[in-house]
């Protein structure tokens, strides 16, 4: 059953607020919700004011700025700093993106930031996605095939067959959909989610793929692929353009298909 | 380290939900409430087959201004329904996932719903029945 409020350990509670530096003139407002395990105490929002003149222009940019000079003791995953390993996904002003690729020129006002929503929180903005990463291993995603590969290569693709994983193959993994979805939020334990989904159908799309009867049967379930109502907060805030309500319809058309034919 | 006094970050408070999932709220709202309209519609039949004057009893409070104004909402919960409804019916068969169509699809709903419900009132009124 849905549970619309928070926990009582969970609530958001006011936090500190740190002054702009000393002679500065672009200062830009920006909130990060904090919580340390350590302390006992509920999570909290600190407001930190920075000089944007001299930060970079990333949203990342300027949570690596408060790290560096103000608090040391902001927790945040990040990696490649340019839109390709899925680490900084969080919640910025209300949508689930990647602070890497997020202009502070885009955001107006304060910038908001929240871990990504409806997940156990590890510490300040890194959430616990050890259920996501076994519900992704749970589909299987590598090749199966009951042929061998030719004895001098391996299994080719023709060039019609390799552009039907295009907008699929792209995925890096960031839950940014998956967390963003309120059937997600309200069923995650069995719902597999968007993004889980959308992996599951880039291998049933793949020709090379061998299996798809089994991972047809698997996906066949109330839960883990129907709990999906076409809300579409998926595809409206994947940062990478990709489009995970329709590679869901997709594996819905194969169910039908297969029924039918 | 302890893991079980995790806090669940914040979901439905800080996210800001687009156009989309809002419709699809108010779907599964409307759903709820044509349920419940469609209990009236038996309790009026009932009416209906229980005579006179019990028929007279159920016409005169559907009459009312707090009768219309629950037929009014009923009408647009229909309309609305029926409306995404066939948007629902296009998707299942895989077309209009793009944002611009989702978007486009999303006013189109709307705008129907509202269109007809207005429609059918202008009916209502102009033949006399709400008279």
């Amino acid at each position: 059953m849905a549970e619309f409020t928070l926990p009582k350990n969970s609530v958001v509670q006011e936090g500190i607020t740190y002054p702009a530096p000393e002679g500065a003139t672009n200062v830009q407002e920006v909130h990060v919700y904090r919580w340390d395990p350590d302390s006992g105490e509920n999570p909290r929002v600190d407001i930190y004011n920075l000089d944007l003149d001299t930060c970079g222009p990333m949203v990342l940019d300027a949570i690596i700025k408060i790290k560096n000079e103000v608090d040391s003791t902001l927790t945040f995953r990040r990696s490649c700093r340019e839109g390709i390993c899925g680490s900084c996904s969080m919640n910025i002003n209300g949508k689930n993106t990647l602070a890497c690729t997020k202009d502070i020129g885009d955001i107006d006002g304060p910038i908001k930031i929240y871990p990504l929503p409806h997940l156990p929180v590890v510490k300040d903005v890194v959430p616990d996605l050890t259920h996501f990463y076994a519900q992704y291993t749970s589909i299987k995603p590598w090749i199966q095939t009951d042929t061998p590969p030719p004895s001098d290569r391996e299994h080719l693709q023709s060039k019609e067959d390799r552009s039907k994983l295009d907008g699929l193959y792209e995925c890096i993994l960031c839950a940014c959909c998956s967390t963003s979805c309120p059937s997600y939020w309200w069923n995650g334990d069995r719902y597999l989610g968007p993004a889980i989904l959308l992996q599951a159908y880039r291998w049933l799309a793949d020709s090379r793929d061998e299996n798809a009867g089994e991972r047809l049967d698997e996906l066949e379930d109330p839960f883990k692929l129907y709990r999906c109502h076409t809300i579409m907060n998926c595809t409206e805030t994947c940062p990478k353009g990709l489009n995970p309500a329709k590679a869901i319809a997709e594996i819905k058309k194969l169910l039908v298909e297969r029924k039918i034919a | 380290m302890s893991s079980n006094n995790r806090p669940l970050s914040p979901h439905l408070d800080v996210y800001s939900l687009p156009l989309s999932a809002l419709i699809s709220i108010v779907h599964r709202g409307t759903g709820a409430f044509l349920s419940i309209g469609s209990i009236v519609l038996v309790w009026w039949l009932m009416a209906l087959a229980g005579g006179e004057e019990a028929f007279m009893s159920a016409q005169s409070f559907m009459g009312s201004f707090f009768g219309r104004l629950i037929l009014f909402g009923w009408s647009f919960a229909l309309f609305f329904h029926l409306a995404n409804g066939i948007r629902h019916l296009i998707w299942d068969a895989g077309y209009g996932f793009e944002k611009e169509a989702v978007e486009k699809s999303s006013l189109i709903v709307i705008g129907a719903a509202g269109f007809l419900t207005f429609f059918v009132w202008v009916i209502a009124f102009s033949f006399g029945i709400g008279a």
